[in-house]
């Protein structure tokens, strides 16, 4: 594809947890929970007057029958997050870090700081708005195509975590809130999806340089802003994975492209003002079908809705995205009233609808050759709601690519989410005077300055004697941890690797993160002999199963007597003794697997393979 | 020319220009823009030049809101006297104000048109609630008789937290012979943002002056941490406890009269004095101005005392403490009360003493420093918390000097204020 000329804007929105000691607004400590909350609390939110102009009193009570929030809270918490006291001063660490990463960006410091509330209502915030505050603008990245501009820096604060939802309650989970956030958000000047990876993983970089950020899932989230010149602009959300940058942007430049050209087909046939918004009952139609969804949705005693969409016919069934057409993205709209989904023409009959219902719709609804339909099932009031806006989506397919928030899909695809939010309402948080930073500070953070990715790396090369791939994998996941094993503890660099391999693996397979702290106990077992290094992948999946790493190591240390050992591979030998006097030296390789197995990485492979030498010879010998 | 608040203008600092619209700022020599993106950022105005200005925008006005009486719901008056419940955030500037007219409650809490009428909406002055003096007491309590006596059902009385339970006993003691509910209600946090507190205050507020059953003073504030219930907790025995939980106020020595739910339902706790819409109120709104609380601690020098002697002062609630106890076996005899107190005596001064532990009775019998006190005319206030006592015994003073009228009074249970038989309460005090 030729993103030149078709005019690709590509923005980036990054959002990483500081590693601080305490929360950006109170003096609790950043840490997540997984054990039962100490207790809940249960609030209401409502909207504050001049959120909605004119005082409709209808619509605002309509606004009150709305969500109950329940928030838990844990003795890691306290008057602050459950928004019964004002905040305190904030964080001086994360102050520093904001500046750190400013500078690093080579972004202006803003002379006098002052907080912000932003409104927030999705209950994510105790106090329904979150405190953010801009710390400096203007600065720049170099990537290998060029400079990329960064527009923001702010520090904020991080939100709620949420737990579980219903119709009526969305419940919350107070660990996360007011961890301190660095927002950095670059212009729109990336150009290609290869520049986009880029840019991230440099910005990522960047902000583990300063060794003061948190690692693992969920502790940085980006979103990436996409345009085409003729098309809309979407941000997507969710983008976890930086490999995956690249292919994100190719699948949203290739779904505005196809909504450009159906855009093109449309208006080929008629305008939006050919559309006619009327909802036709055809519940009767399907009283027998054998269509389960539609069967079960009338047991409930909902009806079945259908909208005549003129001029569609083949359009719901193009392609937008690999695996998804236009019908799925009407789709998507429709599943946010809870409602499972909709049938429409291009795809029946099929799903248990016969062609004779399918024929008795087109005739109910007056369908013509160029026409389309959509039906949904449901209670009556959110399928008018559904298929209403099902109809405007359509309006809009003749007019642009609409502007949209959409959820980022593990396959590189996308899904509608929401519009594109107005932006929020942001007026100063009162309860904090603003405040300058000391410029004597700022000299100070920039002389000191961390290394940069590179110049770390090549130190690591240098010094320790690694490969070049191995040392950026260090410099990027832990080089702290790194320098302090290896000028403590008698442990090389590839089981360093191997460890933080298998941590890694632990993370992406059970969403467990190992601490430093964990890593370093279990190097310094292993430096003494006292866990073979064959044992560290046994360790660390005990630990991320919730067993205490103290207690688990113990565990190793106790049994590692060399005389049980001596004891148990004697044992073994016994049994195999027909085996030994058959196979004669041959037989060390599968007596070494048993043995192995035996002990699990409690003891060492050369010792045991050293005992099991001297036994062998013993028995041979003296047969 | 200085910008002024409103002004859109172009800033220049190095390299770097910056454009936004002027916002006030507290200090003096810097200035405050509100950029395009939300965010607000100060500059000193030596650091930066000023490269573009253009007009003032017009400033926002806030939208009007018209409130329809309705017929079957019962009718209840409001007054509004200012406090966080009665203030307003100007979102472009961040400023807080007072509300401008009372109606403009009825943006915190639309709901309230579905549960009352109001009949009128009074608002006699506007002021923090730690401004109070005897004055407001009168205005609330000639006010309050009012509406009461031309036919409301209740009244509610919005009011900063700081001292509304000083307010509360005060009207308990005016307002003679009330036996319609008088709710006095506040907010903790401000009405800007999502999760104010007062709407709901305002509701229960509204569902206790206008549906229940009670004929007291009373306050009405959240009853816990959740947006649950709020209580509906006796004039003279409540206190603010807290100074920034939603739940601040808290019954002292006793329980609360009532729980009052969203939806409405009002659960009975306790006893209280029940309403009579056929009662006319009587305000009796006198009160002795030479009066005062004074907390008895350690290392206290007695000549704080003289100087309310000296200074012709009527009546003092001293906050003694626990069973009544001040200084009187002193090392050093220049600390201790006893001839203060004797002196205080002898001009006819009177002495009340409550406890400083707020929960639980004085006593001057248990220790012999404290049967000197009685000895020498000092009234033990029972149970009754420091604040109510202090403006009962203004109210009495406000209507007679002598002693023994002045002391039956003090022990007469007016208002409730006085609990005989305070339970064992295993979860708290």
């Amino acid at each position: 594809m030729d993103y030149k000329e078709l005019g690709l804007k590509v923005g980036l929105e990054i959002h990483q947890q500081l590693n601080t000691k305490r929360k950006l607004f109170c003096d609790c400590p950043t840490i997540l929970r997984t054990d039962d909350p100490l207790d809940t609390i249960e609030r209401r939110l409502r909207p504050t007057p001049s959120e909605i102009g004119e005082v409709d009193v209808a619509a605002l009570k309509e606004y009150m029958r709305g969500k109950t929030y329940i928030y838990q809270y844990y003795d890691t918490n306290c008057l602050v997050e459950l928004d019964e006291e004002p905040p305190h001063l904030v964080s001086e660490e994360a102050k520093i870090i904001g500046v750190e990463v400013s500078l690093l960006l080579n972004s202006n410091i803003i002379e006098e700081i002052q907080v912000m509330r932003k409104t927030v209502l999705d209950g994510s915030n105790t106090s329904a708005f979150q405190r953010t505050m801009l710390i400096s603008t203007d600065g720049y990245i170099e990537t290998k195509q060029g400079p990329v501009s960064i527009l923001t820096v702010c520090l904020e604060e991080d939100a709620a975590r949420l737990i579980s939802q219903d119709d009526t309650t969305k419940t919350f989970r107070l660990d996360r809130l007011g961890i301190p956030l660095v927002e950095i958000a670059t212009g729109p000047d990336i150009s290609n999806p290869e520049q986009a990876k880029e840019a991230a993983y440099i910005l990522g970089q960047i902000l583990r340089a300063t060794g003061k950020v948190k690692r693992g899932l969920g502790t940085i989230r980006q979103d990436l802003n996409v345009s085409i010149r003729e098309g809309g602009r979407v941000e997507l959300k969710g983008v976890q994975k930086l490999d995956m940058i690249p292919l994100w942007v190719e699948r949203e430049v290739e779904r505005q492209i196809a909504l450009v050209e159906i855009k093109k087909e449309l208006n080929k046939r008629g305008s939006e003002k050919d559309l006619e918004f009327k909802i036709i009952e055809v519940t009767d139609i399907f009283n027998n079908t054998s269509s389960k969804i539609i069967a079960s949705s009338i047991k409930k005693n909902g009806g079945v809705y259908a909208t005549k969409l003129k001029n569609f016919k083949g359009i719901l069934g193009k392609d937008i995205q690999k695996g998804r057409r236009f019908g799925t993205e009407l789709a998507d709209h429709v599943k946010t009233y809870g409602l499972s989904g909709l049938f429409h023409i291009d795809e029946l009959p099929n799903y248990g609808i016969t062609s004779d219902e399918v024929n008795k719709v087109r005739a109910k609804l007056k369908i013509a050759e160029l026409d389309s339909f959509v039906i949904v099932a449901g209670k009556e009031d959110i399928c008018k709601k559904a298929l209403e806006e099902v109809f405007e989506r359509c309006k809009k397919a003749f007019l642009e690519v609409p502007n949209e928030t959409r959820d980022a899909l593990e396959d590189g695809n996308s899904k509608y989410s929401r519009p594109l939010p107005g932006r929020a309402r942001m007026y100063p948080e009162t309860d904090i005077p603003p405040f300058t930073i000391d410029s004597e500070l700022i000299r100070n953070i920039k002389e000191n300055l961390p290394e940069t990715f590179d110049e770390k790396v090549n130190k690591f090369i240098d010094k320790y004697g690694l490969k070049k791939d191995e040392a950026e994998r260090i410099v990027y996941e832990s080089p702290e941890l790194f320098e302090k094993v290896i000028s403590s503890l008698d442990i090389k660099s590839t089981i360093f690797i191997k460890a933080l391999d298998l941590s890694k693996n632990l993370e992406r397979e059970e969403g467990y993160v190992t601490d430093d702290q964990t890593l370093y106990l279990l190097f310094e077992k292993v430096s003494k002999g006292i866990i073979a290094k064959e044992g560290i992948e046994e360790v660390l999946k005990r630990v991320s199963k919730g067993e205490d790493i103290e207690i688990v190591l113990s565990d190793f240390s106790s049994d590692n007597n060399s005389a049980d050992v001596e004891f148990a591979i004697e044992k073994i030998i016994l049994e195999k003794k027909d085996f030994i006097l058959e196979k004669g030296d041959r037989a060390i390789s599968p007596l070494m697997g048993l043995c192995m197995k035996e002990f699990r990485g409690k003891v060492d492979g050369s010792l045991i393979n050293k005992i099991l030498k001297e036994k062998i010879d013993e028995i041979l010998k003296s047969s | 020319m200085e910008p002024e608040v409103g002004d859109i203008v172009t800033l220049r600092k190095g390299n770097t220009s910056y454009e936004g619209i002027v916002i006030p700022s507290p200090k003096k020599d810097s200035i405050i823009i509100k950029l395009s993106n939300g965010y607000n950022i100060g500059f000193r105005k030596d650091s930066v030049e000023i490269i573009n200005m253009e007009k003032k925008q017009k400033p926002k006005i806030f939208s009007e809101v018209k409130f329809e009486k309705r017929k079957d719901l019962p009718e209840i008056s409001l007054i509004s006297t200012g406090g966080t419940i009665a203030s307003r955030v100007d979102y472009e500037t961040g400023g807080v104000r007072w509300l401008m007219k009372p109606e403009e409650i009825f943006f915190m809490a639309p709901e309230l048109s579905d549960i009352a009428t109001f009949r009128n909406i009074s608002s006699p002055f506007q002021i923090a609630s730690e401004s109070m003096t005897f004055e407001c007491y009168k205005i609330l309590a000639k006010e309050s008789a009012k509406e009461l006596n031309s036919g409301s059902k209740g009244v509610i009385i919005t009011h900063g937290t700081d001292t509304l339970h000083y307010t509360s006993a005060a009207l308990s003691f005016m307002l003679q012979n009330l036996s319609k509910p008088v709710c006095l209600v506040g907010a903790q946090r401000s009405p800007d943002r999502g999760s104010f507190d007062g709407s709901m205050n305002l509701i229960c507020a509204s569902y206790v002056a206008g549906h229940s059953d009670i004929g007291e003073s009373v306050i009405v504030m959240h009853g816990e941490m959740s947006d649950t219930y709020c209580n509906v907790l006796r004039g003279t025995k409540v206190r603010k406890m807290h100074s920034t939980r939603r739940d601040t106020f808290r019954p002292i020595n006793t329980s609360t009269l009532a729980k009052v739910f969203m939806n409405g339902k009002i659960e009975r706790f306790s006893d209280y004095r029940k309403r009579n819409d056929d009662n006319e109120v009587y305000p009796d709104i006198e009160m002795e101005e030479r009066t005062a609380i004074i907390k008895a601690y350690p290392n206290f020098n007695p000549e704080i005392l003289d100087y309310y002697i000296d200074k012709g002062y009527k009546g003092l609630v001293i906050e003694a403490s626990a069973l009544g106890h001040v200084p009187t076996d002193t090392i050093n005899e220049k600390f201790s009360w006893v001839d203060s107190i004797k002196r205080a005596r002898e001009q006819d001064i009177i002495i009340v003493f409550a406890t400083q532990c707020l929960f639980g009775r004085v006593d001057p019998f248990v220790y012999s420093n404290g049967r000197i006190m009685e000895e020498m005319g000092v009234i033990y206030a029972e149970d009754m918390l420091p604040e109510t006592a202090y403006l009962k015994l203004s109210w009495i003073l406000g209507h007679t000097n002598e002693y023994f009228e002045v002391k039956r009074n003090m022990l007469d249970n007016m208002s409730g204020e006085i609990n005989y038989r305070i339970k064992g309460d295993k979860n708290g005090l």
